[in-house]
């Protein structure tokens, strides 16, 4: 009912709007802050997870249906879209670039229908199970259909082939990043608005209980469909935008690594969230990029993190931003700040401990033999003397020592924060409702 | 006629190799209903640990040793991990053990490195057991076999013979009512799980020497022990060791039988010549198929007969 409400009023949508607005000045503006081709090239690669990521989470986090072969959609529309941009070229049938994706995303949907017909009819387990044998057998037929999907040298192509658009030819870096986000912004406000929809709320629907929703008459399975069949477009979607920005597509697109790359980004962003995968997304990349080329054990760590999200933090990131919308409405979210440093600062200490105590165990084993001398953060250890063990060690455990004490005292003070205004205000009335 | 043989032989050696894993599989899944995707993970644990250990002290130990431990270390997976996502849910559970797999194969990496181990069986073992048509068939392959045909009968006898084996049973089927009767469902579990991890454990320790010991060896044939679980159906020991026979005979039948859509066209008199997009499929051969005929299989049986071959339940 209240959604009618907001529908009628408009006030919903015109904050929409801004937000919408406002967001695409940030992301034009944002090649003047990180202008390095490095920067525009990970923020493009930022913007095809996004819309990936996003995709993933109709499935996942609306409508409750995880899939081990989601890379199978985002593959297929890419190849997809890389033939019809090859055939653009050759052709010279005036559709400019900018329209790629539409092609590769109908590719998408139609194959979301095609394998959706029957992996669907199930939710849970036997579609996780499903998709996983769709993801193996797709990626399969990659290797076996050469001609389709390039075996291993995968089949390239040149996005400037296609006709210009306005004087654009997109042959800079710069141009891929615009139409990049152009097609981010575009496809996360259509699958916004798609959450908004009926369909969107009943893929809900069959999420939280499929039973009920057949007694009121609808079909689970059809919407499940719908839903498979949607993110499947938006996959295809992500799928033409990785063509366009590197111009081939190997059978790597169709792996199961692509599949349980976005499952973890989007888990780690969040999928009870609309914004949860997109931050997912920017994290993953962020550690992709940086920090694998600090490290050569960022996947232990990425892993390391993974597993505590799914343990400790089943809502992802965004859920600890959620967590303070209560706080922000009582408006005490400045009585948090020093609580709040100080856990950051003992979670510094105690990951650079055991960061550090991981690195010159690795190097300790790995390193060539007689080579003791290992760089670490700008700084030269020797790992056979004991003082950088003792160091890092120590780091560890104050570290440890200092969070278990400190966990109590952030819990007080979140709990002071949500509840504090009201204690303050009505304290008889919280009273009375808890006696 | 050789080809035929060794293929059988060969398909039966994988085929209850993949029965160690599934065994364990199956009955995790059909007790918690939770596809443990970090099942091959322990496999491969079970052979790294089995590598340490017999540069150590010996293979023999390792053999005994090593599964063990990654029994004791499954049992504390189920008791502090999975137990604690359990109340999440089951797709919760998948993504835990989904992390625990990627995470498990990053530590191996970061223990013993990326490539791959030497870990070999016992010297001796490596001598022929017989010799047909000039192809040694080794005493290590023969020893595989025993193994794991010891480990069907044992856990096939255990499961319907003996009074913990009752109590599976039951808990598989209606673990509340068995708990109802004051049997300590968590603590079966528990002990499925570890003897589940620990008997994939073996079956890395038995098949390092000979399928390689390295850090992608979980990811290689996780999936296909998901495979012949469905294919078996839920929680069915006999359709596990089934369903792990077909798929051990279809993959190396699949790779030594070397027939194609071209020798179809030829049986028929065809010839095809057209060349567009697909025409692949006319120039498919069976040992370039072969790895997908098991996930075939996988999609066909979970649309047409979801309860697997053997099982009495839906997945």
């Amino acid at each position: 009912m209240t959604d009618i409400k907001y529908l009628k009023s408009g006030g919903h949508w015109r904050r929409w709007f801004i937000g919408l607005a406002v967001v695409a000045v940030v992301v034009a503006l944002l090649p003047l802050l990180f202008g390095s081709p490095f920067a525009v090239a990970v923020m493009t690669q930022m913007g095809i997870a996004i819309v990936f990521a996003l995709s993933y989470n109709m499935l996942l986090g609306q409508g409750g249906m995880l899939s081990f072969g989601h890379a199978v959609y985002f593959g297929f529309g890419g190849y997809f879209a890389i033939h019809v941009m090859n055939y653009l070229s050759d052709s010279g049938v005036p559709i400019p670039l900018p329209f790629l994706p539409v092609f590769g995303g109908l590719a998408g949907l139609l194959l979301g229908l095609c394998l959706g017909s029957f992996s669907t009819r199930r939710a849970g387990t036997v579609f996780a199970m499903i998709s996983l044998g769709l993801g193996e057998l797709m990626f399969s037929a990659g290797n076996i259909f050469s001609r389709f999907f390039g075996g291993e040298e995968g089949i390239s192509g040149d996005r400037t082939g296609p006709v210009e658009f306005f004087g654009f030819n997109f042959a800079r870096e710069i141009q891929v990043y615009y139409l990049v986000a152009f097609w981010v912004l575009a496809a996360g406000f259509l699958i916004y608005l798609y959450t908004r929809t009926p369909v969107g709320r009943l893929s809900n629907a069959v999420r939280d209980n499929e039973e009920r929703l057949e007694f009121i008459g609808y079909s689970q399975r059809n919407i499940r469909l719908i839903t498979l069949a949607g993110s499947g477009l938006f996959a295809g979607i992500a799928g033409s935008l990785t063509a366009i920005a590197y111009e081939i597509l190997t059978v790597e697109a169709l792996s199961g690594h692509t599949s349980g790359n976005v499952l973890v980004m989007t888990f780690l962003g969040g999928v009870g969230v609309f914004f949860g995968p997109i931050i997912g997304a920017i994290v993953l990349n962020l550690l992709s990029t940086v920090l694998s080329t600090l490290t050569t054990l960022w996947l232990l760590y990425l892993g390391i993190l993974f597993l505590f999200i799914v343990l400790f933090l089943p809502g992802g990131i965004a859920s600890l931003i959620m967590m303070h919308r209560p706080v922000l409405a009582t408006g005490r979210l400045k009585s948090l700040l020093v609580p709040y440093l100080m856990a950051a600062l003992y979670g510094v200490i105690l990951l650079s401990g055991l960061i550090g105590l991981l690195e010159m165990a690795h190097f300790a084993k790995f390193a060539a033999v007689g080579n003791t001398t290992m760089e670490f953060l700008g700084w030269v250890l020797d790992i056979e003397t004991v003082l950088p063990w003792a160091l890092f060690g120590g780091l560890a455990v104050a570290g440890v020592v200092l969070i278990k004490k400190h966990i109590p005292v952030v819990a007080a003070a979140y709990h002071d924060a949500v509840t504090g205004g009201i204690a303050q205000d009505a304290k008889g009335k919280v009273g009375e409702a808890e006696a | 006629m050789e080809i035929t043989l060794f293929s059988l032989l060969n398909g039966l050696v994988y085929g209850l190799l993949l029965f160690m894993l599934s065994s364990g599989l199956t009955l995790i899944f059909s007790m918690m209903g939770v596809l443990n995707f970090a099942h091959a993970s322990f496999y491969m644990l079970g052979a790294y640990f089995a590598y340490t250990i017999s540069a150590k002290i010996g293979f023999w130990p390792g053999v005994v040793i090593a599964p063990l431990l990654v029994g004791l270390l499954g049992a504390l997976v189920e008791r502090y991990g999975l137990r604690y996502v359990h109340k999440s849910g089951h797709v919760a559970e998948l993504i835990f053990t989904f992390g625990l797999a990627f995470l498990l194969e990053e530590v191996v990496a970061f223990i013993w490195g990326k490539e791959n181990v030497g870990y070999v069986g016992p010297e001796a073992m490596s001598e022929p057991l017989f010799t047909l048509f000039n192809i040694n068939f080794p005493i290590y392959k023969g020893f595989m076999l025993l193994v794991s045909v010891a480990i069907f009968i044992f856990l096939l006898v255990m499961l319907t013979k003996s009074r913990v084996g009752l109590i599976i049973q039951a808990a598989i089927t209606h673990p509340h009512t068995t708990a109802t009767l004051g049997h300590n469902v968590p603590l079966v579990f528990m002990l499925v799980f570890g003897v589940g991890t620990g008997l994939a454990g073996l079956a890395g320790v038995i098949a390092g020497p000979v399928m390689g010991t390295y850090p992608g060896m979980a990811v290689d044939l996780g999936s296909i022990v998901f495979v012949v679980v469905v294919i078996g159906g839920l929680g069915s020991l006999v359709g596990a060791f089934v369903a792990s026979l077909l798929i051990g005979f279809i993959q190396t039948f699949a790779i030594a039988i070397d027939v194609g859509m071209q020798d179809l066209l030829d049986w028929f008199g065809l010839s095809y010549g057209w060349d567009h997009w697909a025409s692949d499929l006319w120039a498919l051969t069976l040992p370039q198929v072969g790895p997908l005929l098991p996930y075939l299989l996988l999609v066909l049986v979970l649309i047409f007969r979801p309860t697997g071959l053997m099982g009495k339940r839906e997945t």
